[in-house]
C-alpha cells in the first residue's frame, strides 16, 4: 500500500504541470533558447566563427557587387549554416546565437528589475494602506497613462546622453543599461497593481491578524506571511511579461534606438532584414530572426498558460 | 453622466499637466544639454551659446517650463520663425515648422491607418472568434485557436517587411505603401494603405480572436445563459443576444486601449511602411533630437490614450445597464 503523504502546494503544482504535455514541450523549447543564449560563445567556438567577422571583406568572392551572397538561399552552405547577411556579410548563425543572447539577457534583467519593484511597491501599498497606498496608486495610474513605446524611443537618447557626451561613441553597455532602465520604468505597474490587490485582501485574513496579535513585526509579516502567498501571481505574471519585454526590446532595436551594429541583437537583425537590399533580393535572411522569434514567443505564451493552469486548475481556457 | 465626464476630463487634464512636467524635465532638465545635441560634432562655445540663447535654454528650467505652458495656452509671438497661435508647441528645431501644424498635417495618415486597420481587425478577429466559440471543440475551432496563437505572436517588424518583400519588391503586385489624400483620390488612398492595414490587422485580429473566443465561452457558462437555454430559446438567439452582449465589456475595454494607442501613433507600422504619420514623426524627432516636436507628439499621444480611456468607461454604461457612472 502506498504511504499517505502530505504535499505542499508547490509539489501539487509541479505534478499538475508535468501532466500538461503542451506545457512541458514549451518549457523545453524555452529552455533551449536560454541555453542557446547562455552557450553562444561555446557554440560559435565549436562552429569556428564569430558574429563580428565582415565576410564581405574577408571572402569577397562569396558576394556580388551589391553585397548579396551569390549562393542561392542567402548563401547557405556547409560552411555557413544559416547563410551570410546581405551587406556586411556577417555569419547569420553566430549572429543569431549572439543576438538571442543579447536580447534574452536584457529582457531577463528587465523582468527581474520590474518584479522586484512590483513586489516592493505593490506589497507595500497593499499591506500598509493609507497614505503610502494612495501615493503609490496615483503614481501607477499616472505612469499607465504614458504612451509607452513613444516614451521608450524618446527617452533612449536622453538616458544614453546621461552617461556619454553626444560627441563620443556610445559604448554598448550604456545602451544596454539604458534599454533596461527605460523598460523597467514603465514596466512594473501591472504587477504592482495585482500585488497590491492581493495583499490588500490578504491583510484582512485571520492568519495575518494572528501574526500581528502575536507581536510579529511588519517586516516579518510581509516576508513570512504575505510573500509566500503572492508567489503565484508573481510567477504567472512574469512568464507573461518576459516575452513582452523581448519583443519591445527588439522593436526598439528595429527602430534604431536600441542596440546598434556591430553588436548582434535579435531586433537589430529585423532592422537589417527590412532594408531594401534584403527585400528586393534574397529574402532568406529575413526568416532566421523572424521564425526563431515566433517559436520563442509562442512557446513562452503556451508555457505561461500552463503555469497559470498548474497553479490554478479552476480557470478554464 | 455629465458629472462623470466632467470629473474624468478634469482628472485627465491633471495627468496631462503632470506628464508634460515629467516629459519637459526629461528632455530639457537633464544634466546633458539639448543644445549640445543640436550643435553636433563641430561645436564651439560661441555657437553653443548662440543656440542656447535662441532656444531660450539659458533661462532657468522653471522659467522655460512656464514659457512653454504659457505658449501652449495663449500662443506666442516671441518666436524668430513667426507667430505661433495656441496651442503653441513652438517650432521644430530641425525643420523650423510649427509643431502643432506638423501634428495636424500628419494626423490624417494616422487616422486612416488606425480606422482602416481597426475595421479589418474587428471584422476578422471577432468573426473568427465567434465562429470558434460557436463551433467549440471542432476542427474549425482548433485551427482558429492555433492560428490565432501563432499570428498573435508575430511582430509587425517581421510580418511587415515580409509582406513588403513578397507583394511589392519581389512580385510587384502592389505599389509601395503610401498615404494619398482620401478626398483627392479614394482609390489610391485605399490601394496605398491596403498592405499596412492587412499587416496591422493580422496581428491584432489574432488577439481579438482569442479574446472573443474565451469571453464567449466564459459567458456561455453563465447562469443566465443556461437559464435562457433551458427556457427553450434557440441557440442562435442565446448566442447573439445573451452571451455576445456579456462578452462585449472586455472586448470594448481592449479595443478602446488599442484605438487610443494606435491614434497616438502606430510607431512600428508607420516606420516599416514609411507612412508619414505621428509615429514616424516621433522616430524622426528622436533621430534629429528635435525636442519641441517630440514633446508635442508625446503630449498628443497621451491625450489620445486618456481620451479613449474616458470613452471606454462611458461606453460601459451603454453596454451594461447595471453599470452606473458616478
Amino acid at each position: 500500500m502506498k504511504k499517505l503523504e502530505g504535499r505542499s502546494p508547490g509539489q501539487l503544482m509541479w505534478i499538475r504541470f508535468k501532466r500538461d504535455r503542451t506545457g512541458v514541450v514549451s518549457a523545453y523549447v524555452v529552455a533551449f533558447f536560454f541555453l542557446v543564449g547562455l552557450l553562444a560563445p561555446l557554440i560559435s567556438k565549436l562552429y569556428g566563427k564569430d558574429p563580428y567577422t565582415v565576410y564581405a571583406d574577408e571572402r569577397p568572392e562569396l558576394f556580388d557587387s551589391a553585397g548579396v551572397p551569390l549562393q542561392p538561399n542567402g548563401g547557405i552552405s556547409s560552411q555557413f549554416w544559416f547563410g551570410l547577411e546581405p551587406g556586411n556579410g556577417y555569419d547569420v548563425f553566430t549572429k543569431l546565437l549572439y543576438g538571442i543572447r543579447t536580447s534574452l539577457m536584457i529582457s531577463v534583467c528587465v523582468t527581474i528589475a520590474t518584479v522586484l519593484t512590483g513586489i516592493l511597491l505593490g506589497v507595500a501599498a497593499g499591506y500598509l494602506g493609507g497614505k503610502p497606498d494612495y501615493f503609490i496608486s496615483r503614481v501607477i495610474d499616472f505612469l499607465l497613462a504614458f504612451p509607452a513605446q513613444l516614451f521608450f524611443i524618446a527617452s533612449m537618447p536622453v538616458v544614453v546622453s546621461l552617461f556619454v557626451s553626444p560627441t563620443d561613441e556610445t559604448p554598448t553597455y550604456v545602451r544596454v543599461v539604458a534599454l533596461i532602465a527605460v523598460q523597467w520604468f514603465l514596466g512594473w505597474m501591472s504587477l504592482a497593481r495585482i500585488l497590491r490587490g492581493t495583499s490588500l485582501a490578504l491583510r484582512e485574513r485571520e492568519f495575518i491578524e494572528a501574526a500581528r496579535v502575536s507581536g510579529a513585526s511588519p517586516w516579518r509579516i510581509i516576508s513570512r506571511e504575505i510573500l509566500p502567498n503572492v508567489v503565484t501571481p508573481i510567477l504567472v505574471q512574469s512568464t507573461y511579461m518576459l516575452p513582452g519585454f523581448v519583443t519591445a526590446e527588439a522593436g526598439l532595436s528595429y527602430l534604431g534606438v536600441g542596440i546598434v551594429e556591430p553588436t548582434p541583437d535579435w531586433g537589430q537583425m529585423f532592422s537589417k532584414a527590412s532594408t531594401e537590399l534584403v527585400m528586393s533580393n534574397d529574402i532568406t535572411y529575413m526568416f532566421f530572426p523572424g521564425v526563431s522569434m515566433i517559436i520563442f514567443i509562442v512557446a513562452f505564451n503556451l508555457l505561461g498558460d500552463s503555469v497559470r493552469d498548474a497553479f490554478d486548475p479552476k480557470t478554464a481556457r | 453622466m455629465l458629472r462623470f465626464l466632467v470629473r474624468r476630463f478634469l482628472g485627465a487634464i491633471v495627468i496631462l499637466f503632470l506628464l508634460s512636467i515629467v516629459t519637459f524635465l526629461l528632455f530639457f532638465g537633464m544634466p546633458r544639454d539639448p543644445g549640445l545635441l543640436m550643435c553636433g560634432k563641430t561645436c564651439n562655445p560661441t555657437s553653443l551659446a548662440n543656440i542656447h540663447h535662441v532656444l531660450g535654454l539659458d533661462k532657468p528650467i522653471t522659467t522655460q517650463y512656464w514659457i512653454f505652458l504659457k505658449n501652449l495656452v495663449m500662443g506666442s509671438n516671441g518666436f524668430a520663425q513667426g507667430p505661433c497661435p495656441a496651442p503653441c508647441f513652438g517650432y521644430s528645431y530641425h525643420t523650423n515648422d510649427q509643431v502643432w501644424a506638423t501634428l495636424i498635417d500628419r494626423l490624417p495618415t494616422t487616422i486612416s491607418l488606425t480606422l482602416g486597420g481597426a475595421f479589418f481587425f474587428l471584422l476578422i478577429g471577432l468573426g473568427t472568434g465567434l465562429l470558434a466559440a460557436w463551433k467549440r471543440g471542432t476542427l474549425i475551432d482548433k485551427t482558429a485557436t492555433a492560428g490565432a496563437m501563432v499570428l498573435s505572436s508575430m511582430q509587425i517588424y517581421f510580418l511587415g517587411p515580409l509582406a513588403l518583400a513578397l507583394l511589392v519588391y519581389q512580385t510587384h503586385l502592389f505599389d509601395k505603401p503610401a498615404y494619398n489624400n482620401f478626398t483627392a483620390n479614394p482609390v489610391s488612398w485605399f490601394s496605398g494603405l491596403i498592405i499596412p492595414w492587412v499587416v496591422l490587422s493580422t496581428i491584432f485580429a489574432a488577439q481579438y480572436t482569442r479574446m472573443a473566443r474565451s469571453a464567449m465561452i466564459e459567458q456561455l457558462q453563465e447562469e443566465h445563459v443556461r437559464t435562457a437555454k433551458a427556457k427553450g430559446m434557440s441557440r442562435r438567439y442565446v448566442f447573439f443576444r445573451y452571451a455576445w452582449r456579456g462578452s462585449l465589456i472586455p472586448i470594448v475595454t481592449i479595443f478602446g486601449i488599442d484605438l487610443g494607442a494606435l491614434l497616438g501613433g502606430a510607431i512600428i507600422t508607420e516606420y516599416t511602411f514609411s507612412l508619414p504619420g505621428l509615429g514616424n514623426l516621433a522616430v524622426q524627432a528622436v533621430f534629429f533630437s528635435d525636442l519641441p516636436l517630440l514633446l508635442g507628439v508625446m503630449i498628443f499621444s497621451a491625450t489620445m490614450i486618456l481620451l479613449f480611456n474616458i470613452i471606454v468607461d462611458a461606453c460601459y454604461a451603454f453596454i451594461d445597464p447595471r453599470v452606473r457612472l458616478a
